[in-house]
C-alpha cells in the first residue's frame, strides 16, 4: 500500500483540526449553558488588600487596574441584570483604592456606582461617602472629590448641610472649579429644591469630558424636567376641571381651552398620558430610570424620593 | 500505525520518567500537600477544606509545570540530539511522531498525578482518620485536573513544534494563566458590545477554558460534580487537545529539518 501524499496528509490534518475545534467550541458552549453560576462575578479572589499588595511584588498599579476593571465589569453585569444587590462592589473598590490610592476614577465612578439607588446602583450612599473620604485623605488637593462628596450628601442622603461643607472645603483649594462656591451657597439656601438638583446635575454635565458621566447627568436632567412638568400639567388639568366642571379626556381639550399651547411631550419625545382621574404619566415608564413623578403607582417604589 | 505510535509513546514515557525535573516537581507537590497538614493546625474549622484546596492545587500546578517543562523539550531535544533524523528515516510519519510523543507524555502525567493523588489521600486519611463516600468527588476533581494536563501537554507540544524551548515555556505558561481566567474573559465579552464583544467572545472560545475544568473549590466544600458535566468537559477537553495536536502535526509536517 502506498504512503499518503504530503498534500493528502495536510488536507486531512486541516480538516480534523477544524472539525475537532468546532466540536470543542460546541461542547464548551454547552458547558457554559450548564454552569451559568460559574460566572466569576461573585468571586472575590483575595479579600485582603494587604495580602494582595505583598503578592503583587510591587506591581500595585497593575493590580489596582485589574481590580478596577473587575469592579466595572461586576457593576456592569449586575446593572445589566437589574440587580438590587451589589455585595462585592464596595470590597472591590476598597481593594482597588488600597492598591492605588491615587486612582481618582475609582473613587469618582465608584461613588456613583455605590450611591445611586438600586437597580441603577448599589444604594449604599454611606459607603460612597466612606470611599470618597478615603480618596480625599489620599488626594487632598483634588476638587473633584469634594464635589462628589457634596453631590452624594445632597442627592443621595439629603444632607444639605454636609453637602454645603464639602463644596465649601473644595472651593478653598488652590486649583478648584468656581462652581463649588456657588453650589456651597446654593446648598445653604435652597437645599432640597428641584432647582438645586438641576444645578448639581448641570454642573456635572458641564464639568466632565467622560461620555458615561455626561450621559448619566443628561438622563438625570431629563428626569428632573419630567418631575417638574408632571405637577404643572396636573395643575392645569385641575384648572380645566374647575373652569368647565368636567374632567378633560385628552390634552387636546386643554390646548383648545387655551391652557396649553401644544400637546405636551416628555424629554425623550413621547407625549404624556392623561389618565381619567386627572393624573399625568409618562408614556413609557420603562424608559425612565430616575423620575419620581409621572409613573404608574407600582413603579414609584422603584424610584425613591430625591431632592 | 498503532504500533509505531505506541513505540514512540513508550520511549517518551521511559525517557520522561528518567528526567530529574520530574522527581523534583513531584517532591515539591508532595511537600506542599504535607504542609497543608501543618497549616491545618493553625486554622479553625477548615482543616479538611485547606488540605483539599492546597493538595489539589499542588497537583494541578505542579502537573502543569511538568507538562510544560517536559512537553517543550519533546521535539527540540530530539532535534538537538539528532535522534529525530534517525526516527524519521524509518517508516514513521511526522504526525505519528507527534501523536506518539503526546501520548507518552500524557501517560507520564497520569502516572505522576496518580502518585500525587495517593500522597494526597494518605494525608487526608491521616487528617480525618478515614474516608467518606463524599470524598469520591475529589477523584472527579483530579480527573478534571488530568483533562487540564491533556490540553496543556498538547499546547506545549504545539508551541515546541515551531519555537524555541524558552519561548514555548513562556507562551505555554501565559496560555495557562489566561485560560484560568477564561470565565472572566467570557463575562467581559458578555458585558461589552460591538466589535469588542465579538473579539472577546472569539478569544474566550479560542483559548483553552481551564476555569470550566477547575472544580477544586467545589469539592473542597463537599459539592458533588454532576455526571453530565464530567461527560461534557471530557468531550470538550478531548476535542480541544485533539485539535491542538492536529495543529502541531500540521506544523511539524511542514517544518524544514535541514
Amino acid at each position: 500500500m502506498s504512503r499518503p501524499s504530503q498534500r493528502g496528509i495536510t488536507v486531512t490534518l486541516c480538516a480534523i483540526t477544524l472539525a475537532m475545534f468546532g466540536g470543542a467550541t460546541a461542547f464548551l458552549h454547552r458547558v457554559h449553558a450548564e454552569r451559568p453560576q460559574a460566572n466569576l462575578q461573585e468571586v472575590l479572589y483575595i479579600p485582603s488588600s494587604k495580602a494582595l499588595k505583598r503578592m503583587s511584588l510591587g506591581y500595585n498599579g497593575l493590580l489596582a487596574d485589574i481590580y478596577w476593571t473587575r469592579a466595572v465589569q461586576y457593576f456592569g453585569w449586575k446593572h445589566k441584570h437589574k440587580s438590587m444587590d451589589y455585595p462585592l462592589l464596595y470590597p472591590l473598590l476598597d481593594i482597588t483604592t488600597e492598591l492605588d490610592p491615587h486612582l481618582i476614577v475609582a473613587y469618582r465612578f465608584g461613588a456613583t456606582f455605590l450611591a445611586q439607588d438600586p437597580p441603577d446602583g448599589a444604594g449604599q450612599p454611606e459607603r460612597a461617602i466612606e470611599l470618597i473620604n478615603k480618596g480625599i485623605q489620599a488626594n487632598p488637593d483634588d476638587w473633584h472629590l469634594y464635589y462628589d462628596l457634596g453631590f452624594v450628601y445632597a442627592m443621595n442622603m439629603g444632607n444639605f448641610k454636609a453637602a454645603a461643607e464639602a463644596f465649601e472645603r473644595g472651593s478653598k483649594l488652590t486649583e478648584t472649579h468656581p462652581f463649588l462656591r456657588i453650589l456651597a451657597a446654593d446648598m445653604a439656601q435652597h437645599g432640597g429644591e428641584l432647582e438645586t438638583s438641576r444645578l448639581l446635575w448641570q454642573t456635572t454635565y458641564d464639568s466632565t469630558d467622560d461620555p458615561g458621566i455626561r450621559s448619566n447627568a443628561k438622563h438625570h436632567l431629563q428626569a428632573l424636567q419630567v418631575d417638574e412638568t408632571v405637577p404643572k400639567l396636573e395643575e392645569l388639568v385641575r384648572q380645566f376641571r374647575e373652569n368647565t366642571g368636567t374632567q378633560p379626556t385628552s390634552f387636546l381639550q386643554l390646548v383648545q381651552a387655551g391652557l396649553l399651547r401644544r400637546i405636551p411631550i416628555d424629554p425623550i419625545g413621547m407625549p404624556y398620558k392623561l389618565l381619567p382621574d386627572g393624573t399625568v404619566q409618562v408614556q413609557d415608564p420603562e424608559a425612565w430610570s430616575f423620575i419620581r413623578r409621572g409613573l404608574p403607582p407600582r413603579d414609584i417604589s422603584n424610584n425613591p424620593q430625591k431632592p | 500505525m498503532t504500533n509505531r505510535i505506541g513505540a514512540i509513546a513508550f520511549n517518551t514515557f521511559r525517557e520522561a520518567v528518567r528526567d530529574r525535573v520530574l522527581y523534583n516537581l513531584i517532591l515539591f507537590a508532595l511537600l506542599m500537600i504535607g504542609s497543608s497538614l501543618l497549616l491545618g493546625q493553625i486554622t479553625i474549622a477548615v482543616q479538611k477544606q485547606l488540605l483539599i484546596n492546597l493538595g489539589l492545587t499542588a497537583i494541578s500546578i505542579f502537573g502543569v509545570l511538568i507538562a510544560i517543562f517536559i512537553g517543550i523539550g519533546l521535539v527540540s531535544k530530539e532535534i538537538d540530539k539528532r535522534t529525530l533524523y534517525t526516527v524519521l528515516t524509518r517508516p514513521v510519519a511526522r504526525w505519528e511522531f507527534i501523536v506518539g510523543k503526546y501520548f507518552g507524555l500524557v501517560g507520564t502525567l497520569i502516572v505522576n498525578a496518580g502518585l500525587m493523588t495517593i500522597g494526597f489521600f494518605v494525608a487526608l486519611l491521616y487528617l480525618m482518620h478515614g474516608l467518606q463516600p463524599g470524598d469520591l468527588s475529589i477523584l472527579a476533581a483530579v480527573y478534571f485536573i488530568l483533562l487540564q494536563f491533556m490540553i496543556m501537554t498538547a499546547i506545549a507540544l504545539l508551541l515546541s513544534s515551531f519555537s524555541t524551548p524558552i519561548e514555548s515555556a513562556i507562551l505555554s505558561f501565559a496560555i495557562f494563566v489566561v485560560g484560568s481566567f477564561s470565565d472572566d474573559l467570557r463575562s467581559f465579552a458578555e458585558s461589552t458590545k460591538g466589535f469588542a464583544h465579538y473579539v472577546a467572545m472569539a478569544f474566550s472560545y479560542l483559548i483553552p477554558n481551564f476555569s470550566a475544568l477547575n472544580y477544586i473549590a467545589s469539592v473542597a466544600h463537599g459539592d458533588p460534580i454532576p455526571g453530565h458535566m464530567i461527560a461534557l468537559n471530557t468531550a470538550y477537553a478531548l476535542l480541544y487537545a485533539g485539535a491542538v495536536i492536529c495543529g502541531a502535526s500540521l506544523i511539524f509536517q511542514h517544518r524544514n529539518m535541514k
